[in-house]
């Protein structure tokens, strides 16, 4: 067990450098951050000493190294444009996504489980057909479409709920709503067909053979065994609850983590966009362990095999 | 960020689970594929068949509502035809998608390929690669990418392009490495074939059956991702125009005139749709490792 959580650590944390190196390389190499701060007809000396103060003189491997440094001592750099740190401005922001990516969790979870297990256990009934099909549907229609038309229909028709911002829980309605309806699609149906799985298992008409009470056959029986497969996706979904979403932020200006990303992208905030980049794949990265370590747990022939290489 | 939350877990969540539909009422399937059909007709015929050039202006029928003669689907704020931009939204929208979902196809399955026929560090590195793409959500990354290298169509497919391609490796790695264990492997090493040979003559044809239906699995999302970015004004850039761009644009309008966005959106929607039961479809037909 041990050797298996250290050979999942060590390799998180290559991940971890990769996307550092990834986002250094990408965002150090792709233009002059100075020429797009200051404007094109920016004076020359104003560039050069723009350059000078945040060190884009230096030879890129120079730079690199100094920021593997800094983020050793948990420097992310200053934000470019309103001189503040990275790190800190990230942060703040984490909160306000969370209000929307946390209820939405919530909902996912328990919505999309509890329904595909019922679509399960009553298989080939009109409610199985239905979930079936509103899965499908919430997972293939892009959040912005879902987004749009909820604000056409409850902010523009009917008028009950705002269309953006973020002044009190009433204008986090639509985006939660927009933002868990493809993930319960997405459990809906993964849990469905997990517990289709389990139910086709000899284990399971073992159980019933006994004379256990079909009760207890789903819930001892069935549920734990079904749940490796669903802990994988809300592992995930974890994972990017900082990740917010970008596209559903932007739709209702909801000031979070997303909006950040894309507000910074666009003003090649480079500090920040790294910073940014950092946390949601360090969150990711930090999910997938913990998904990975359960699993262990969850199912100890998985720790044991993955332990031997 | 439901869209790419959605990525992942559908390569596995897919088998079976529209068997019942499908075997109930096959003609979802071939409604599905008429409307694809009617895509690609579209997209190869848009220069012959739309009413008007994308780009021309009629600023006596601004915001004309859908039904006016002329403009069946009305027109937008410039009093441009949303059909004509429509048809060849649909266009851009599917060159995308069919030359990202090819390109990341070959490079992951080369990379796959790769993996398997040398394992030891190249395995290694492959498979930390592919961690790696796993770890950051695309969006993120796609993001970050576009807006500092600014946004091309050529930028947009190679970058598309990435998108999924460490399933293909995956997939490929895998069914590389127990083909190669296969008799008729053996068998060509024996008679002297090189490996770029075996590889690309007997173990590809072998396992792209596998390969396809991940093609079909990746090909939607790959719609959604760039709908997604070209939504956020990071996508395909105007005077050209995308079925994500616009819906971006459109909802500006969405009060006065909603169909410039709902037309667009329903495309997509659709044609999403579409992909997911016909590749559903495909998969049982063609996969032999799916129950």
């Amino acid at each position: 067990m041990l050797s298996f959580v250290l050979s999942r650590l060590l390799r998180a944390f290559i991940t971890v450098l990769l996307v550092m190196t990834f986002a250094f390389c990408v965002l150090r190499l792709s233009g002059d951050p100075a020429q797009i701060l200051l404007g094109p007809d920016a004076p020359q000396e104003a560039i050069d000493a723009f350059r000078e103060r945040w060190g884009l003189n230096d030879p890129i491997l120079v730079q690199y190294w100094a920021y593997l440094r800094s983020l050793l001592s948990l420097d992310f750099g200053m934000s470019m444009r309103d001189k503040s740190p990275a790190l800190q401005l990230v942060l703040e922001r984490i909160p306000t996504t969370l209000q929307l990516t946390v209820p939405a969790l919530i909902l996912k979870i328990g919505i999309g489980i509890p329904a595909g297990v019922y679509a399960a256990l009553h298989r080939e009934s009109v409610a199985d057909r239905g979930v079936i099909m509103l899965a499908v549907l919430g997972f293939t229609m892009p959040s912005f479409v879902i987004g749009l038309l909820l604000v056409l229909i409850f902010s523009v028709t009917l008028g009950w709920l705002p269309s953006g911002g973020q002044d009190g829980w009433i204008h986090g309605i639509l985006p939660t709503l927009t933002m868990s309806i493809g993930g319960v699609g997405i459990l809906a149906r993964f849990s469905r067909s997990a517990m289709i799985e389990v139910l086709g298992q000899p284990y399971i008409r073992a159980a019933s053979a006994k004379g256990v009470s079909w009760r207890d056959v789903v819930w001892k029986h069935a549920l734990p065994n079904a749940s490796v497969p669903i802990v994988t996706i809300v592992g995930f979904m974890i994972g990017s609850l900082i990740a917010g979403a970008v596209v559903v932020e932007t739709i209702f200006a909801w000031p979070g983590i997303g909006r950040l990303l894309v507000v910074s992208v666009a003003n090649r905030d480079l500090a920040v966009v790294q910073c940014l980049l950092l946390v949601i794949a360090g969150t990711m990265v930090l999910a997938n362990l913990a998904v990975d370590i359960l699993y262990g747990w969850l199912d100890p022939r998985l720790s044991r095999k993955s332990g031997v290489h | 960020m439901t869209d790419f939350i959605a990525t992942a877990p559908m390569n596995t969540a897919r088998p079976g689970l529209l068997k019942r539909i499908r075997t109930k009422v096959p003609f979802l399937v071939i409604l599905s594929l008429l409307w694809l059909s009617l895509m690609i007709l579209v997209a190869l015929l848009t220069d012959w068949v739309r009413p008007y050039p994308v780009t021309k202006m009629d600023l006596s029928a601004r915001l004309a509502v859908p039904g006016t003669p002329g403009h069946w689907l009305g027109t937008d704020e410039l009093g441009r035809d949303v059909l004509s931009r429509l048809m060849q939204s649909i266009r851009v929208s599917l060159v995308i998608a069919f030359g990202a979902t090819a390109l990341s196809a070959v490079f992951g399955t080369t990379l796959g390929f790769l993996a398997a026929r040398f394992r030891g560090i190249v395995e290694h590195l492959v498979l930390t690669l592919a961690d790696f793409q796993a770890a950051l959500p695309f969006m993120i990354l796609a993001l970050s990418v576009l807006a500092f290298f600014g946004s091309s169509l050529t930028l947009l497919v190679f970058l598309m392009g990435f998108y999924g391609w460490e399933r293909y490796a995956r997939i490929a790695r895998g069914l590389a490495i127990s083909a190669g264990a296969q008799g008729y492997a053996a068998a060509v090493v024996q008679l002297g074939a090189t490996p770029a040979r075996i590889y690309l003559k007997h173990i590809l044809p072998n396992v792209a059956s596998t390969l396809i239906v991940s093609m079909t699995l990746t090909f939607p999302e790959i719609i959604l991702m760039e709908s997604g970015l070209s939504f956020l004004g990071l996508g395909v850039q105007p005077p050209e125009t995308s079925l994500g761009n616009m819906v971006g644009f459109g909802r500006e309008y969405l009060t006065r005139a909603p169909w410039i966005m709902l037309a667009p959106a329903l495309v997509v929607m659709l044609t999403t749709l579409s992909i997911s039961l016909a590749g559903d479809w495909l998969r049982d037909r063609l996969d032999p490792t799916v129950r």
